[in-house]
């Protein structure tokens, strides 16, 4: 290794400077980038957003779909829009284990001693995420397309139901960016977000319509947003009414950024 | 000295809860120079070094970097300040040229000037073939170089290296010291933490020695080994059994009693540069075959124990494993 290090007295830190966005974005996005980078070069991460959704959509519609609805035609056409939303659900709570990673490696301490904003890597940490989650959503469609489901909705329904999707995913992932900032240990967060994740998903109406459940749980997957917006996408997709779902819908994902993503963002700050 | 400290740390303070970590400490560093901050485990050196690359605020007292005060001005500081930590702090699912590329770009260099960079350093460090790949598959010898190839993306003034060699072997870790000599001829002002002595007394221009949050001891060393008691005889026999008899013709030479070791090694403090050849003739005399014979310097092990009356860790554990 010889080292040849040209010396460096007076001139700045870098030759030229990039100028385009404001410089919390700029290092928000390359840090994105790097979060993107990361996906599509490790295996798991990719199978989580391509093959997770395909196998979930296969095994709920061939082998659940003849026992619920009868036929597996009619149940996907039931049931896609829930998996669709299940499975963005499930990809949010990644970003609180990879930011448990981040934490526990050492290298946000490198970030944080680089002259950037504090907030830029925890921005392109949940802006990589938000193209994981529309990654998957898209590969969910388009395989339900394939299998035969029939959207009634034109391209601003389809849109609407990615925005109510992503809307939502982006208010849990802050649940679980808080989270990950309590528990540290990158494998308690997976834990812990999937003992959150699987009674908010299953107990909805994602996967079956409620009617045939006990009162008592009737009445939690009323109010659990994740059947609100469950209606609300399967409405959307279908091309019949959806406005009342989807505002509370979008009401509930508002709320649940305006509580966690400060209590996150403060965490984060003692944190780090 | 000629130029402006690089960097000033005046009566400095940390607590965590009860403890103090760091007790009221102050030296300062000059460019070019290599400051090494020694002690053990436990004895503040990651604690200032955090506090001096603004990634922990001080509970009192004032740290300057490069004129700039950690924290009301970190920005300023961060601009200008290379860190390497005790963990490799990089990516292990982005290739190492990536991982370089990214720092750039946080450093606001162009996409171009970024990749030109990353290629230089990557070079540099002698990573060119591994550079595409993960640093998953990476070496722990070859994290390490990378993760010190990413501090001095942006050219730092001031690196902090925070026990830079743990867990690496002794070719990468001369490697490491040949770097840390070249940027310190360039001008870069290097804080060094170690618990190793000997990287200490080959690296370092200066020593600030801490010992429970506190400055024990400072200066070049030679200095400090000077202080630890001058020049000692050491004399081991072919035989250990035969240590009482050398004893006896060291103390009846030096007029003082000598130590005997464990291993038959015979140890005794001495000025007088005269004394080597006469031992030496005497026990010849004697016909006591001798393995080794000769004046040395206290290491720095042994300045540590008389600073603080206790055996550092590389001195008191025969192997060195990763703190």
């Amino acid at each position: 290794m010889t080292i040849t290090l040209e010396p460096r007295r007076t001139a700045p830190v870098v030759e030229t400077r990039a100028r385009r966005l404001p410089s919390t974005l700029r290092h928000g996005a390359a840090l994105a980038r790097r979060g993107i980078t990361k996906t599509v070069h490790s295996p798991e991460a990719l199978i989580d957003v391509t093959l997770q959704p395909v196998i979930f959509l296969l095994l709920f519609v061939y082998v659940f779909g003849g026992a619920i609805a009868g036929g597996s035609g009619d149940y996907l056409q039931y049931a896609l829009p829930g998996v669709l939303l299940q499975t963005v659900v499930f990809a949010s709570a990644g970003t609180g284990t990879g930011l448990a990673d981040d934490l526990k490696t050492g290298i946000f301490d490198r970030f944080r001693s680089l002259p950037i904003s504090r907030a830029a890597p925890l921005i392109g940490a949940i802006g990589a995420d938000l193209v994981r989650y529309v990654t998957s959503g898209v590969v969910m469609l388009m395989f339900g397309l394939v299998l035969g489901y029939r959207t009634g909705a034109g391209v601003l329904g389809v849109l609407g139901a990615f925005g109510l999707v992503v809307a939502f995913a982006f208010g849990l992932c802050w649940v679980f960016t808080a989270l990950a900032m309590v528990v540290r240990e990158p494998r308690t967060v997976q834990g812990l977000s999937a003992v959150i994740m699987l009674p908010l998903t299953f107990a909805s109406s994602v996967f079956v319509p409620t009617t045939t459940m006990p009162g008592w749980l009737q009445g939690f997957v009323a109010v659990n947003p994740v059947s609100r917006t469950a209606d609300a996408v399967r409405a959307l997709l279908d091309g019949t009414p959806a406005g009342a779902a989807s505002a509370v819908s979008l009401l509930v994902s508002a709320v649940v950024v305006a509580v966690f993503a400060p209590l996150a963002v403060a965490l984060y700050r003692r944190r780090t | 000295m000629r130029d402006a400290p690089s960097i000033e740390v005046d009566d400095l303070v940390r607590t965590f809860g009860d403890g103090r970590a760091v007790d009221g400490i102050a030296f300062e560093a000059h460019p070019g120079q290599v400051l090494g901050l020694l002690g053990p485990n436990g004895s503040g050196k990651t604690t200032t070094v955090r506090m001096l690359a603004t990634l922990l605020p001080p509970s009192a007292g004032r740290a300057r970097v490069l004129g700039h005060d950690v924290v009301a001005d970190a920005a300023a500081v961060r601009g200008r300040i290379g860190l390497t930590g005790q963990y490799a702090a990089v990516d292990e699912a982005l290739s190492g040229r990536d991982n370089l590329f990214l720092i750039g770009r946080l450093l606001d260099l162009t996409r171009r000037d970024a990749r030109a960079r990353a290629d230089e350093l990557v070079e540099q460090f002698g990573l060119v073939e591994a550079a595409g790949r993960r640093v998953r598959t990476y070496s722990g010898g070859m994290r390490r170089r990378l993760d010190l190839a990413a501090s001095l993306v942006g050219r730092p003034d001031v690196l902090f290296l925070d026990e830079p060699t743990t867990g690496l072997d002794p070719r990468h870790r001369n490697e490491v010291w040949e770097t840390v000599r070249g940027l310190a001829e360039l001008g870069v002002c290097v804080l060094l933490t170690t618990q190793y002595l000997e990287e200490a007394d080959q690296l370092a221009h200066d020593l600030v020695v801490l010992d429970r949050g506190r400055v024990i001891a400072s200066g070049t060393a030679a200095e400090l080994k000077s202080r630890a008691g001058g020049r000692r005889l050491h004399v081991r026999p072919e035989a250990p059994g035969e240590a009482a008899l050398v004893a006896a013709i060291v103390a009846s030479d030096t007029g003082v009693e000598p130590t005997v070791e464990p291993s038959g090694e015979v140890v005794v403090a001495t000025p007088d540069a005269g004394a080597l050849r006469r031992v030496e003739e005497r026990l010849a005399v004697a016909g006591i075959a001798v393995a080794e014979i000769g004046l040395r310097l206290p290491s720095l092990d042994d300045v540590f124990l008389s600073l603080t009356g206790e055996a550092t860790e590389s001195a008191s554990e025969p192997t060195r494993g990763a703190a």
